[in-house]
């Protein structure tokens, strides 16, 4: 089982890796580009003994009490079996 | 008195800040290695810069996991004085002894430069020495150094006058061009609201001899000295 953890600015932090970003795609000339916003993605490798539902909530505490900063970044958590 | 310098794996002014207090305090004081979490005896405590596991994760995340944080969470409790530089003032937000985040740089690039800071408030252990509104000629090196915070907080650090250090042009005028980082309200430094813990992004303890550039530095080192001799 893994767990995967999607953390993202808040929309109220500014992202400016996000926003060179999108300058330099801009050059590159993809049009209809509003915004990119860079996060982190992690993966869990989750112990095989843990219910879905132990797992989740384990994950959860992680991404809020280590991989996150609630002060300035979101998360959220998928579960693939 | 006795001064005690926190060392993480990546702290790189451990030596810095040890340098200052010896030479320049002329008082004793020992690293303590980030495993040990024996504080007592220690008068004050400074949580040097450098980049503690590397920045992995965030600048100072995994720092304050470290063993000698709760420690230092348990000293900084009883009052006793806590000064974050640099990675240390990001690894005190991390660890929730300070409100607010550093994040990125708002032009991306590590700045590194001598600034201009403006005294904002004299009334903290590290500060009294120094004049109100009076600039400091202190470097700074970081491409981490950009304060954030919600509205609610930076008007409690504005209400309760906590706001210590800002980034201000050689006039002492706080302009966004002098805000080398992109910090809310430019701020380079706050305390938390019992006082006794302190966190700026520039370097004090690279800023006490003329030779390298500035001795400004070498007052909130005076004040410092100068509250714990008080209170002895």
């Amino acid at each position: 089982m893994k767990a995967k953890v999607y953390v993202t600015l808040k929309p109220s932090v500014l992202d400016p890796q996000g926003k060179a970003i999108k300058h330099s795609v801009e050059l590159l000339g993809y049009e209809g580009i509003a915004d990119i916003r860079q996060g982190k993605y992690f993966e869990v490798a989750l112990d095989g003994s843990l219910s879905e539902a132990k797992a989740r909530e384990q994950a959860e505490a992680l991404a809020r009490d280590v991989l996150s900063n609630p002060i300035i970044e979101d998360f959220r958590v998928e579960i693939e079996k | 008195m006795k001064f005690g310098v926190i060392v993480f794996p990546g702290s790189n002014c451990d030596h810095d800040a040890y340098h200052v207090i010896s030479k320049h305090v002329g008082q004793p004081v020992d690293f303590i290695w980030h495993r040990d979490t024996e504080l007592r005896g220690y008068d004050a405590v400074i949580i040097p810069g450098g980049f503690s596991y590397g920045d992995y994760l965030r600048a100072g995340a995994l720092a304050r996991f470290s063993p000698v944080m709760n420690s230092v969470k348990e000293f900084a409790a009883k009052g006793n004085l806590v000064l974050g530089i640099c990675n240390g003032f990001q690894i005190l937000c991390e660890a929730g002894l300070l409100p607010g985040a550093l994040i990125r740089n708002r032009e991306l690039h590590f700045v590194c430069a001598h600034v201009n800071v403006r005294v904002e408030s004299v009334n903290t252990p590290f500060t009294h020495e120094l004049k109100p509104g009076s600039i400091l000629r202190l470097p700074i090196a970081h491409a981490e150094g950009n304060y954030v915070c919600d509205d609610q907080t930076l008007a409690e650090l504005h209400r309760e006058d906590r706001i210590i250090f800002r980034y201000c042009d050689r006039d002492g005028q706080i302009t966004d061009e002098a805000n080398s980082n992109g910090s809310r309200d430019n701020i380079a430094g706050i305390c938390n609201r019992e006082r006794n813990v302190l966190g700026l992004m520039p370097h004090p303890e690279r800023a006490c001899e003329d030779l390298l550039g500035s001795s400004d530095g070498r007052e909130v080192f005076r004040s410092l000295a100068g509250t714990l001799a008080a209170a002895a």
